[in-house]
């Protein structure tokens, strides 16, 4: 399948035209790209640079490895400290500081934290390790959620009894609600995530358009994608409408994706979730249902890390609700590098300050 | 973190798994969130499942819309600066 249309600079250079012309019919109007995935791809292909005066592109809460409260790394890291323990989780997560230490400082310290690409490789792990606990750090939305419930499953149909997940997973639709009942923030359309999509569809998003008259666009990953969703919703708001819709038809099934919304229903239960930056959300955490107490980590070794306290200084919570730009925050750059990184914002590589960093010429913005 | 790269599915093996060709690079993932999906299909990767079987028919509609963008907008934008 050639897919390299998506990158045509042809095609993106018609649909910037278009977004000119018709961001001429609106106001001064600002859009939240809602997904890690999408700050990165906006900032490496420049996009913000080629979008009209009047429209503004603003990060959101969409980077779990950001949002992911100090007091669940807290509690990797004091999982991290048991004897006999193997800690495993995706890259993301290492280097990102909790209240007092990181996973990667952990993995110095002398613990064993390994950085898997797949639930699947953790699964190996314990079954090489069986005189081991072999835990993952689950952190993510609806896109790994079915993946680690999936990944449960097979342990349990395999019968290993060494394997177990600390389930730090988020839910979005919450959060944008949390987002548009936020009178300190404003936002005039949604850049929907795509994956977070492919599992769940359109309509969990449905209540924005009908509710709050807000449009969205479930947009795809590629530059031409984006620019299409972008030029979508300038449609909508040109036009007066408010509607989801899907620009990423390849990937993204109205419906979501039946067989994978079943296995987290299955394992998961809806839980209230502390977001950084926006707090408690009731009901956009997900925790492990009792029939699945032996594979939840934090049930088969309770830990009990100190208090958590907050970062000095850093406006990551502030970056998140789009209320802040990541360089209007005085640790930008200054002390804040990817490479010596303050707060999880600059962590993760789809973190919005690490995207600005690396590839936007911010200063002139 | 939400990334899914598009895989072909080269050959489809035990216990819902299969091995797929990601630009060149052979992966093996798990097909236990698309059970449809057949030997051939573009599916999109994460984390070593794959998560959808890709609408080759959608893909290359849009591409084919989004060319015509241009010469719509050009239309509705003539249209509008007599409105």
């Amino acid at each position: 399948m050639d897919l390299s249309g998506f990158r045509d600079p042809e095609i993106a250079r018609g649909l910037i035209d278009a977004i000119k012309a018709t961001a001429a019919k609106v106001g001064h109007v600002k859009l939240m790209e809602v997904c890690g995935t999408h700050t990165v791809a906006i900032a490496k292909n420049g996009l913000r640079a080629v979008m009209p005066a009047n429209v503004t592109l603003l990060s959101g809460p969409g980077c779990p490895v950001c949002v992911t409260a100090n007091e669940d790394i807290d509690v990797a890291i004091e999982l991290a400290r048991q004897p006999d323990v193997i800690v495993t989780t995706f890259g993301d997560m290492m280097k990102v500081p909790g209240s007092y230490s990181s996973l990667a400082r952990e993995k110095a310290d002398g613990r064993d934290v390994r950085i898997v690409y797949s639930p699947l490789d953790a699964i190996n792990l314990a079954k090489k390790h069986p005189d081991k606990q072999v835990i993952f750090v689950a952190v993510g939305f609806e896109t790994t959620v079915p993946l680690i419930a999936a990944a449960i499953l097979r342990a349990e149909e395999q019968g290993i009894d060494n394997f177990s997940i600390f389930s730090a997973h988020k839910t979005v639709p919450g959060a944008l609600a949390a987002l548009v009942n936020d009178p300190e923030v404003q936002i005039d359309g949604f850049i929907l995530p795509g994956h977070v999509s492919t599992i769940i569809g359109s309509e969990p998003y449905e209540f924005l358009a009908e509710e709050y008259k807000v449009p969205g666009v479930i947009t795809g990953f590629e530059p031409v994608d984006v620019l299409q969703g972008i030029y979508m919703l300038l449609l909508q708001l040109a036009e007066g409408r408010a509607e989801i819709e899907i620009a990423y038809h390849r990937g993204v099934m109205p419906e979501g994706n039946v067989v994978a919304k079943a296995l987290v229903e299955k394992v998961f239960t809806p839980i209230d979730a502390d977001w950084r930056g926006i707090g408690v959300i009731p009901g956009t955490g997900l925790g492990m249902r009792p029939e699945y107490d032996a594979f939840n980590a934090v049930k088969r070794i309770p830990v009990t890390p100190p208090p958590p306290k907050e970062i000095k200084g850093c406006q990551c919570g502030e970056v998140l609700r789009g209320i802040t730009l990541p360089y209007q925050c005085r640790l930008f750059g200054h002390g804040c590098t990817p490479e010596h990184p303050i707060g999880p914002c600059m962590v993760s590589s789809e973190g919005s300050c690490a995207a600005y960093y690396r590839f936007t010429d911010y200063g002139r913005e | 973190m939400c990334l899914a790269i598009p895989a072909r599915v080269v050959t489809i093996e035990e216990g819902h798994m299969a091995s797929v060709d990601i630009m060149g690079v052979t992966r093996k993932v798990s097909l236990d969130l698309t059970p449809e999906a057949i030997e051939g299909d573009f599916v999109l990767v994460h984390a070593g499942f794959s998560l959808q079987v890709v609408d080759e028919q959608y893909a290359l509609e849009t591409l084919e819309i989004l060319k015509s963008i241009p010469d719509f907008a050009e239309d509705e934008g003539i249209a509008l600066e007599g409105a």
